[in-house]
């Protein structure tokens, strides 16, 4: 297989305002949200970043998708690197988080239209792109409605698919099911399996080992910013369900701490 | 006694309900001073900052408003008097910074003295006036002997000198029982203000229109700016945008002129509402001026330009400003203090006469556009200010443009909550 994702020493550190000092109740000045993290994804393959809350997942996919730049290390994918050719990509992924909201004032058709453009899709491939993809999510039959009267299932099936406008090779998700209800994350989730069908590389994050299990060819276990280890499911299972696996690596990895 | 509900009045029920409210009353007192307080940028705009400012503009205000008062007080005027009657001389000997010169006055002195840099009062005195006066009787019916004073209240000097002739010719005439006239008007051709009506309601428009120019541009700039880069900040919908492959600069540019756009139809829509409406307010059409029929479309131009030119770097400020705030509350927090500096620019002219004569001050921004602004309407616009500000305000636009992009680079600024 193509390796089409390669992060190596990744690494990205936080300054803490004494407000966040407070919250946090430390007098560390600042906080390494992910620390010399490397690892390889594949073309056509999912590969899933499981971790708790805080452990890096987040930082390490918005540091891919170029919203944040990394103090150190580096990523390349499909042969551009996030820290001296951002733009290009850009241009290559697909990325969504829930973090990324959509202008309520607009309509799903004029959004398609305007990410289209901002992602230098012809015209043609824009139009047959976009009836296939509402056709797909049942977006057509709102396609003039204003992104303010959508549903909040609706409006998440828009944004995955605005996400999506440019037909990217690998697509981001963070927490791809996070706060849908079961139907839409029923159709995030065959999605994806779709996307990957396609040739498509998936890196998504979640803390859902359930999802892991059923989506994902590859997974690292991500914790306080480390990669504890990476591998196939099998692999990184050793012999054991994953929930049971990931925290004999949790508890040993505290404990270790400690 | 007992309340309503049954219980002795007083009774510890009571009391305790009272206690309670008085705490929560407390306690969202408390919360309330916790929330101002512990954000200082708010207690600095809303605490600190009214007090500084005023303190500023009224200062500059106060300077400006004393050299407006004392300008022309020593430059020395000419006062040529035909017929200088010997009871009126001793009146003006001593008149500050003033040459009296007894000579006979004509036609063409008059028509003369309608150029505003003739630093001159022409007085004409009946011969024989001392007589006239005395021997004038107020019930015969005839007209009392006129004395006719020329000036030009477009040159302070001739300005302030006329109201000191003006000003001892009606004591001595009330000591002597109004036996005399001073300019009256036998015919409606006569003026003795000679200085140019065009210039007259250039000056006027010079004080009025640009800082209403520069207001409605700015609250044009004010109602789209902070929703369009804060409030996408607010609302998630900025990081949309980051993560396309489109560059930040292509992004600040594209926000910073339509931006400047939208404010300029606002600005313009407004600007129409002024022009329709200000012979009304200055009655400029009861005088029989007609408004804007004498500037050049070189004039017109110029202004167009200044406007462009203004509300880009207007626009391209507040968007900075936009950018650093949070939300959109916060941005409106922040342009306050920019809003007032712009406003501050903006009544220069009240407190100027004619515009700066260097060219630095046309490098200033925002002050710049004012003083262009009112040399057109002031009938004396020159084209190397006019460059210097065009040039100047296009590259601290750029300079502004460069900021956002960085801004838009910016993660801490552009993911701070």
């Amino acid at each position: 297989m193509n390796e089409i994702l390669r992060v190596e020493g990744l690494t990205k550190t936080f300054k803490l305002s004494r407000k966040q000092q407070k919250i946090e109740r430390t007098n560390r000045k600042e906080i390494v949200a992910v620390n010399d993290l490397s690892f390889t994804a594949n073309q056509g393959e999912i590969f899933g970043l499981l971790g708790p809350n805080g452990a890096g997942k987040t930082t390490t996919l918005r540091m891919l998708s170029t919203l944040i730049h990394p103090d150190s290390g580096d990523a390349i994918l499909d042969g551009y690197s996030v820290v001296s050719q951002p733009e290009e990509v850009r241009g290559k992924i697909g990325f969504l988080t829930s973090e990324l909201k959509l202008e309520d004032f607009f309509t799903p058709n004029y959004l398609f239209d305007f990410f289209s453009q901002l992602h230098q899709v012809d015209e043609a491939t824009c139009q047959q792109r976009k009836q296939q993809m509402f056709s797909r999510f049942g977006i057509d039959k709102f396609a003039e409605v204003k992104v303010a009267n959508l549903s909040t299932g609706m409006k998440q099936k828009l944004s995955l698919v605005i996400s999506l406008v440019h037909d990217p090779d690998i697509i981001i998700f963070d927490e791809p099911t996070n706060g849908l209800d079961v139907l839409t994350a029923r159709v995030v989730t065959d999605y994806l399996q779709e996307l990957r069908s396609a040739g498509k590389t998936i890196i998504l994050s979640t803390h859902i080992f359930s999802l892991v299990e059923k989506l994902c060819d590859r997974v690292g276990i991500i914790i306080d910013g480390h990669m504890i280890t990476c591998g196939t499911l099998d692999e990184v299972c050793d012999g054991l369900p994953l929930e049971e696996r990931f925290f004999e690596i949790y508890k040993a990895q505290k404990g270790g701490e400690e | 006694m007992k309340t309503e509900n049954g219980t002795p009045k007083g009774s510890p029920t009571e009391r305790e309900v009272k206690r309670k409210t008085e705490n929560n009353t407390w306690t969202i007192i408390k919360k309330e001073f916790a929330r101002f307080f512990g954000d200082r940028q708010l207690l600095f705009t809303t605490v600190i900052m009214p007090g500084l400012m005023i303190y500023i503009i009224y200062t500059l205000m106060g300077s400006g408003m004393s050299k407006m008062a004392t300008q022309g007080a020593d430059d020395l005027v000419a006062v040529r008097v035909e017929n200088l009657p010997t009871c009126v001389a001793p009146l003006w000997e001593n008149l500050p910074a003033t040459a009296i010169l007894q000579q006979p006055v004509s036609q063409e002195d008059i028509n003369n003295l309608e150029n505003k840099d003739l630093n001159e009062v022409l007085v004409r005195f009946p011969e024989g006036f001392d007589s006239l006066v005395v021997q004038y009787k107020s019930e015969s019916g005839e007209m009392a002997p006129n004395v006719e004073i020329y000036y030009n209240s477009a040159n302070n000097a001739s300005s302030r000198v006329y109201h000191l002739l003006e000003g001892s010719l009606s004591n001595y005439e009330d000591q002597l029982s109004n036996r005399f006239d001073i300019n009256r008007a036998d015919d409606e051709e006569v003026r003795f203000d000679l200085a140019n009506q065009d210039e007259v309601l250039g000056s006027i428009l010079s004080k009025l229109i640009p800082m209403l120019i520069l207001m409605l541009l700015f609250s044009g700039v004010m109602a789209i700016a902070p929703s369009a880069i804060a409030g996408e900040k607010e609302r998630g919908t900025i990081a949309t945008l980051l993560v396309t492959p489109m560059r930040r600069n292509e992004l600040a540019l594209g926000k910073v002129v339509s931006l400047s756009g939208i404010a300029l139809l606002s600005g313009i829509s407004s600007f129409i509402g002024i022009v329709l409406s200000l012979p009304k307010m200055i009655q400029a059409d009861t005088a029989g001026v007609e408004l804007g029929l004498n500037y050049t479309s070189a004039d017109y131009a110029v202004l167009l330009i200044t406007i462009l030119a203004t509300v880009l770097i207007m626009a391209a400020m507040v968007s900075i400003l936009s950018a650093l705030a949070k939300d959109v509350k916060n941005a409106g927090t922040m342009i306050v203090p920019f809003m007032l500096v712009v406003m501050f620019c903006g009544l220069t002219p009240m407190f100027q006469s004619g515009t700066p004569q260097g060219l630095t001050s046309y490098l200033i921004p925002f002050y710049n556009s004012i003083q262009v602004m009112t040399s057109v309407f002031a009938h004396e616009m020159r084209w190397m200010p006019v460059i210097v500000m065009l040039v100047s305000n296009v590259a601290y636009t750029g300079i502004a443009i460069w900021i956002l992009t960085r801004l838009f680079n910016s993660e801490k600024v552009m993911f701070s909550r």
